[in-house]
């Protein structure tokens, strides 16, 4: 069936389809990188829209807090900001907890959405789909309510069984308020 | 304190086979004797170290400057089934014994998606071990890919022993073989869910 | 037309590839955590296996004994590779979810069985056909897999769910639930479903 081997076939067929190989993934590549990155994009404009108010653009900027750096989106309408999308990074209980979190420019947070988590499945994990939990972010006022979670005498409803999470999520919220204050002071 | 976070991590709390379900088809297949057992864990250990320090220095120092990661998988393998035949050369020249005792095994490896895993893992994937996240550098992936694949073996180890104990019982014909043993492993990854969150 | 479709449905129950030939383990419960996700596993494995049995039957004749395996590893990786970048480029969202198990199919023995196995030996068209079948098989195996999981252990089915608020039993979506959820689908197939 197969031919017989020897030196000049064997790295004339390896070498063959070992440059045919890299000529298609080349080619595929060229013709995928625009809709991956229109892919990313739609993500963070998704993300973004989720957490802010109604905004005409934005513009990727980054800030330094506390010797810690984030990055933000600034969205803009008829030329006067209507909040920051701040990207906040904590430690949760499984791994890295990454948020979007929309602070409006008088400091009170809009919304926040998870852009990416390691938690438990069915407990932590809960922090991206239990409606209760993720409702009491709309709206959350830092000068009138304290931004620690109910256990540890703050005013943050943690996810049952999931103190841990709760606590990450609070505590990457904060992060990104106090970013924000910095900026506008 | 950093790479005792990384090893506790990778042999207990995200143990690659029970946690993350890498390597299960050798698992499975090679885990009825402790002995075997044994030859193909130090196997595995010695070629995913290996392997992770070739690939992570190529995806550093050829990929990522050319910007071609897109090639990532398509390299990596190479490499690794590269890396395999050579262990197996240099090793049946320079230490019989050692190949006496390995050598079986080391084809067996180059699909073995254990290693592939760590290797794309540790060059993808963003850890915190206590630190804010970040990409591991050398080090730090090589601590890592080495208690990986001490984690392998520990696994294997427990599981040999557990499957040279059901070889003598009287299993019902439906459960024989496969069956009986994927539910043992799945209690032993239930003990080992017990470590869970302990490293962050 | 009668062997046509046998090679299909060979690949469904009498060589399944998950409970009969026991290839693919690694994905098989690694994705499974909802009947959605190990539909996506298994189409996307479907999707490089008829492919490379394609290519490997045509390539086969001319490709040298000694090198056979690095060529053949070379062809399904390089499809692999363009399944990557076509998923982060329209199907973002289970691309993440795949997450690692989507380059790891380079690797899944499933792949390189056939090829070996299938496809160095026969035509285009019936290396498709078995592509196809035990692509089906597995992609089955998967679904059937993930919906028990999901069933179990969130209560839901391919994203449905029927018992409201309620937990469901965690551990079934976690590792033992599918190491425990394989062994005893297995154990219903060999007593049903396989014939000695």
């Amino acid at each position: 069936m197969a031919a017989v081997s020897n030196l000049k076939n064997m790295t004339l067929v390896l070498g063959l389809t070992c440059l045919l190989c890299s000529a298609v993934l080349g080619g595929a590549y060229a013709l995928t990188k625009n809709p991956i990155d229109a892919a990313a994009v739609a993500k963070t404009n998704k993300a973004v829209g989720a957490v802010l108010p109604a905004f005409d653009e934005t513009s990727y900027e980054s800030v330094e807090v506390d010797g810690k750096t984030y990055n933000y989106y600034k969205a803009v309408k008829g030329g006067e900001t209507v909040g920051y999308a701040v990207e906040s990074t904590v430690v949760g209980f499984g791994g890295p907890l990454s948020l979007m979190v929309g602070v409006t420019p008088d400091g009170v947070v809009y919304n926040t959405s998870v852009l990416s988590h390691a938690e438990t499945p069915g407990l932590g994990a809960k922090c991206n789909t239990d409606a209760k939990f993720m409702a009491q972010w709309e709206g959350f006022d830092p000068s009138a309510k304290i931004l620690s979670v109910k256990k540890d005498g703050g005013d943050v409803d943690a996810i049952t069984a999931s103190t841990i999470t709760s606590r990450a999520y609070t505590e990457a919220v904060k992060n990104a308020v106090n970013a924000v204050k910095a900026m506008e002071d | 304190m950093e790479y005792f976070l990384i090893i506790i991590s990778a042999i207990f709390v995200n143990n690659i086979v029970l946690a993350q379900f890498l390597g299960i088809c050798p698992y499975l297949g090679v885990s009825n004797k402790l002995s075997t057992a044994t030859g193909m864990s130090m196997a595995v250990c010695f070629v995913i170290t290996l392997a992770t320090l070739v690939t992570f220095l190529i995806n550093k120092y050829l990929l990522v400057p050319f910007q071609l990661e897109f090639l990532q998988t398509i390299a990596f393998i190479l490499v690794i089934a590269a890396l395999v035949q050579m262990v197996e050369i240099v090793l049946k020249k320079v230490s019989p014994s050692l190949y006496q005792a390995l050598g079986i095994f080391l084809p067996l490896i180059t699909t073995n998606c254990a290693v592939l895993g760590v290797a794309i893992t540790v060059v993808t994937k963003e850890f915190t071990f206590g630190l804010p996240s970040h990409l591991l550098n050398l080090g730090e992936a090589l601590v890592y890919a080495f208690a990986t694949s001490l984690g392998y073996g520990l696994a294997m180890v427990i599981f040999a022993g557990i499957r040279e104990h059901l070889a003598l019982c009287d299993v019902p014909k439906a459960f024989k073989g496969v069956p009986i043993a994927l539910v043992s492993v799945g209690i032993l990854a239930l003990a080992f869910m017990g470590f869970s969150g302990m490293v962050k | 037309m009668a062997k046509n479709w046998k090679l299909i449905t060979d690949g469904l129950v009498k060589n399944n590839p998950t409970f009969v030939l026991l290839l693919g383990m690694c994905p098989t419960l690694a994705t499974t955590t909802s009947a959605i996700n190990g539909l996506s596993m298994g189409l996307a494995t479907l999707f490089v296996l008829v492919l490379s049995n394609v290519v490997i039957s045509l390539i086969a004749p001319v490709v040298p004994d000694k090198v056979h395996i690095p060529v053949y590893i070379v062809v399904i990786a390089t499809f692999v590779t363009l399944l990557q970048l076509l998923m982060q480029a329209y199907t973002p969202a289970v691309y993440e979810t795949l997450g690692l198990f989507i380059p790891l199919i380079v690797v899944n023995c499933i792949v390189l069985g056939r090829a070996e196995a299938f496809a160095s030996k026969n035509g285009v068209g019936a290396s498709a056909l078995d592509g196809i079948g035990v692509g089906i098989g597995f992609t089955l195996a998967l679904t059937v897999l993930g919906l028990v999981r999901e069933v179990l252990g969130s209560g839901s089915a391919f994203g449905f769910n029927f018992i409201g608020g309620r937990d469901g039993m965690l551990a079934f979506v976690m590792a033992p639930g599918a190491f425990l959820c394989l062994g005893y689908l297995m154990v219903l197939f060999n007593k049903f479903l396989k014939k000695d």
